[in-house]
């Protein structure tokens, strides 16, 4: 076996690591979209503000301390206090339940029975209002998220394979995403637990095949959309707190959600595995192309690989891996 | 009925010609369920033919399969003489065939006269260049075919909805608007699947006059699926009904309402 | 009452079908060419007030370009029904296109350049709307993006594109139309000014004779139920495309003036990343979906409003810029979203809404 071999396997390991985040992201889209047939581009924008909330209650921040400034020219910055990193973390999902309340009372209340492409564009809105939002509340500076989980390479694993083929100096597998990893594959259990054994489960599932059935055997459509835009606050709070421990709270983490649409055309909008699976294929892909061709056609080609793997694909399959088959009728 | 049989003159003075589309042991599946089983029956030239059945009879997946919709697995379909090649469905609108739908398929974003003017699109040739000028050709084109939609609006007596967006219309008059969008192409062969569905008394006979006159003054040949038995009986020369994906009874009304086949599937037999 | 039609009837159906039915309408349409090709050119050469350069450059020049942009989008999202994300992209291709024909053959009049810079980008969108025909809805705006975000790394990445500068930036030479320079450091204001007036008209006036024919008919017809449009013969392929390339046709013009016009020197990334899709497609959504003139008051108001509100909270309030971009997030955002609630036909539907109003003023009944 020669040390290419090995970094290959690095390199594969790594794209799955990255493509488990890639699905983190995604699965919170698959969520809306089933319950609501909302597609919400703003998911990534609520990972990033999740993030950002959990930092500010954690380090004591003034929410909108900034403009409080502005106006009345005070000085506020902190209260002094630094909050426990676990009741941060209720704390921060409090306010996205509160955040699904708050966008089922404005805004999906007011466009039931709208075209799919018009729910799309408003959450287009959302997502830049919250950017906004977000900056002006917390500050738009890039923050250190630490939630306490291990950072850096796993020191154990790189000298235990270390020396397995000439030139091979061990797999560098870096601590947090393999904790990611974990985290990740027990949230996604933990949601198709709850998806098939709860009665709110089987409600969320009965108005995504049809809600107009479900309303009709009693099953409040509202309180469903405040349910799943709390999930999803979950999800994204969850997504929010790995992409930010690694590499920092800031504008760029709502990008990662550009990322997760192409994992969704490939697994299909609507399946929980196909995410997974799209995911994992995308991580693993855009990290072995530009392993192995990238050096030759100038690098950087994670910007684009991913879309254009999802956009072949679905010439192909346009319903994507799992979706089910699209039939028209007539 | 013989396929190659002459012409001949109905009771009221029209005159029916040959057969101009010819279905011939058409035979469709979905996946392991077969929704027509080796149909064969014809529509003549000048004749309004009525396609009857239950719900389910494989009346609509026929329609389906005339226009392209829907590829047939097995069976030949013979327009105008030729047999015809797999095409798509914006071909067989070129050949000269249009159609209605079941539930109103309108362009809800434009106005009655804008959807009907879609109707004149297979007709209109003018290339993006002279449409991007506007002035000359394209404008003169416009306005030759912007008459015979005219001519539509004041047949179908929709001349006052002529600017309205066609999503504030009532049911009846949006049906109203979907015909003339098929009349305004001239079809050769006019399909109308279920024109009277939902529709009160008054305005099923505002339709069969339509219908009729249509068949009457432009010599349209005319195929109709339809679920009120008493207008199909009096409008139509030639029935052909179906049940279960099969064929059980074609020929004139009088004869299809003496069918002992016919009259089991309508009202149901005891099985014992 | 003095906003009316009564009385003034069609007899023809070229007069039926005219831009401006109105009367008033048509002398607003010719008093609006009078100010913009006579009124504000006079003023800028005149520097009334002083403020030329910055008038030109902080409004003018981005009001016109965007509007091109935007009647381009209008086309394939409001008129065809095909979400598109990738509106940067074939910007930047416009770009690159005329940067690469403008160094390549100096000779060229600038203008044949922004055309033909346009036309290449009809090329490219026709290729990246060539799935359009198996993907639809928000797939097909995903699709897009693959558009954006591969034509932003190949214009980074491949030299030739940049040619081989250094920096990885593009500039523009100067060129000039019939003598008077229009790109470069020396062109006067109201050169450009005018240059990008002139292509505005020559493209709203293509738009509005595209869409108001068969053409247009066909476009609107797959947007609002393609099985149907089938039916009456419209190929949904041939169709799509034609409106993918008229769409990027004016997209890359715009992309070409934004560039050699305005910006005068460009990287990639920074001149057309993926917000430069989204301003343009808010553009489109607050001007009005399926309207060349919202498409026009959109661009105005996305210009606009940035300026505005930065000259009152920087200007008047003194607050630190961070916080009035902020604000203008959180400003757009809410907008889109009320928008889209009260008024998915936008500011031209608010436009029509307010004649209909006037002309029955000051007798309500």
């Amino acid at each position: 076996m020669s040390a290419n071999f090995f970094y290959t396997i690095e390199v594969i390991a790594n794209g799955l690591m990255t493509g488990v985040m890639y699905s983190l992201v995604a699965l919170g889209f698959v969520l809306i979209f089933k319950a609501s047939g909302v597609f919400n581009y703003a998911q990534g924008v609520m990972a990033l503000f999740a993030a950002m909330t959990l930092v500010g209650i954690q380090s004591g921040q003034v929410p909108f301390a900034h403009l409080i400034n502005v106006i009345f020219g005070t000085h506020l910055d902190k209260f002094g206090w630094e909050v426990p990193t676990f009741i941060a973390i209720i704390l921060a999902l409090l306010v996205m339940i509160g955040f699904a309340f708050i966008v089922e009372r404005y805004i999906l209340k007011h466009l039931v029975n709208q075209d799919p492409i018009i729910l799309f564009m408003a959450t287009i809105g959302l997502a830049y209002f919250m950017e906004g939002f977000g900056d002006l509340m917390w500050g738009s500076e890039i923050k250190k998220l630490d939630v306490g989980l291990p950072q850096g390479g796993n020191v154990w694993l790189e000298s235990a394979t270390a020396g397995w083929a000439d030139g091979f100096y061990g797999f560098y597998l870096d601590n947090l995403d393999m904790w990611a990893t974990a985290i990740a594959i027990v949230l996604v259990a933990s949601l198709i637990a709850f998806s098939n054994y709860t009665k709110t489960g089987r409600a969320l599932r009965a108005v995504a095949d049809d809600n107009q059935a479900a309303l009709s055997v009693g099953i409040s459509l509202r309180t469903i959309w405040v349910i799943v835009w709390s999930l999803a606050g979950f999800v994204a709070l969850v997504a929010g707190i790995m992409w930010g421990a690694k590499s920092g709270v800031q504008f760029s983490l709502s990008l990662i959600a550009l990322k997760a649409l192409p994992v969704l055309m490939l697994g299909g909008f609507t399946s929980i595995p196909g995410a997974i699976v799209g995911g994992m294929i995308i991580g693993v892909g855009e990290k072995l192309f530009e392993f192995a061709i990238g050096p030759y056609i100038g690098g950087a080609t994670e910007n684009w690989f991913a879309y254009v793997l999802a956009l072949l694909f679905l010439v192909f399959r346009p319903q994507g891996l799992f979706g089910e088959k699209i039939i028209e009728r007539v | 009925m013989n396929a190659t049989a002459e012409s001949y003159v109905t009771e009221d003075g029209r005159t029916i010609g040959a057969p101009v589309m010819e279905m011939k042991n058409i035979t469709l599946k979905f996946g392991g369920v077969t929704a027509i089983s080796n149909i064969s029956f014809d529509i003549r030239e000048g004749e309004i033919r009525a396609i009857i059945g239950p719900n389910g009879a494989g009346k609509s997946s026929m329609l389906n399969v005339i226009n392209g919709f829907y590829h047939p697995q097995e069976g030949e379909i013979w327009f105008h003489g030729e047999k015809r090649k797999p095409m798509k469905p914006y071909q067989i609108a070129q050949q000269g065939i249009a159609r209605t739908f079941q539930n109103i398929a309108l362009f809800k974003g434009m106005s009655t006269l804008d959807n009907i003017m879609t109707g004149r699109f297979t007709h209109m040739k003018t290339n993006m260049l002279m449409q991007a000028i506007w002035k000359g050709p394209a404008e003169r084109e416009e306005n030759l075919n912007r008459d015979i939609v005219e001519h539509v609006i004041d047949f179908l007596e929709i001349q006052a909805i002529r600017k309205t967006p066609v999503g504030r219309l009532p049911y009846g008059l949006q049906k109203r608007v979907e015909l003339g969008r098929a009349l305004a192409a001239q079809p050769k062969l006019l399909l109308l699947d279920e024109p009277m569905a939902g529709m009160n008394v008054e305005e099923k006979e505002d339709m069969s006059r339509f219908i009729l006159d249509v068949n009457d003054e432009f010599g349209t040949t005319i195929a109709l699926i339809e679920h009120d038995m008493g207008v199909v009986m009096d409008i139509s020369d030639r029935v052909v009904v179906l049940d279960y994906g099969k064929k059980i009874g074609d020929g004139t009304p009088d004869e299809v309402r003496n069918n002992q086949d016919v009259i089991d599937a309508y009202l149901g037999v005891a099985h014992d | 009452m003095f906003y009316r039609e009564s009385g003034d009837f069609k007899t023809t159906y070229a007069k039926d079908t005219q831009t401006f039915p109105i009367k008033l309408d048509r002398m607003g349409y010719y008093t609006i060419l009078a100010i913009a090709f006579v009124v504000i050119p006079t003023m800028l050469v005149m520097n009334v007030g002083g403020g030329a350069n910055y008038w030109t450059n902080a409004i003018l020049l981005p009001f016109l370009i965007w509007a091109i942009a935007s009647i381009g989008l209008n086309i394939l999202v409001g008129y065809c029904g095909q979400l598109s994300l990738g509106s940067g992209g074939f910007m930047a291709v416009g770009a690159y296109a005329s940067y690469k024909l403008m160094t390549s053959f100096p000779d060229l009049s600038i203008f044949i350049i922004v055309l033909l810079s346009g036309a290449i980008t009809a090329g490219v969108g026709i290729l990246f709307g060539l799935p359009s025909l198996r993907i639809k809805g928000f797939y097909l705006a995903v699709a897009t993006l693959a558009a954006q975000f591969f034509l932003v790394w190949m214009f980074n990445k491949v030299q030739w594109f940049y040619n081989y500068s250094a920096s990885g930036q593009i500039s523009a030479p100067t060129r000039s139309v019939f003598g008077f320079e229009v790109t470069g450091a020396t062109a006067s204001a109201e050169a450009k000014y005018l240059f990008c007036l002139v292509l505005l008209v020559g493209v709203a006036w293509v738009a509005r004779n595209l869409t108001r024919g068969r053409i247009g008919r066909s476009w609107m017809a797959i947007r609002d139920m393609d099985i149907a449009a089938e039916i009456i013969g419209v190929a949904p392929l041939k169709t799509k495309l034609s409106a993918f390339g008229i769409s990027s046709f004016f997209i890359g013009i715009a992309g070409a003036l934004f560039f050699a016009v305005y910006l005068g020197a460009a990287e990639v990334g920074e001149a057309f990343g993926i917000q430069k899709s989204f301003l343009l497609l808010f553009m489109v959504i607050i001007g009005g979906l399926g309207s060349i003139f919202g498409s026009i008051i959109g661009a105005a108001f996305m210009v606009l409003m940035p300026v505005l509100l930065k000259n009152i909270m920087v200007g008047q309030l003194n607050w630190a810029t961070d916080i009035a971009a902020h604000f203008e997030f959180v400003f757009v955002g809410a907008l889109i979203i009320i928008f889209l609630i009260l008024e998915p036909h936008g500011l031209a539907q608010l436009w029509r809404l307010l004649k209909e109003k006037l002309r029955l003023w000051p007798f309500p009944h």
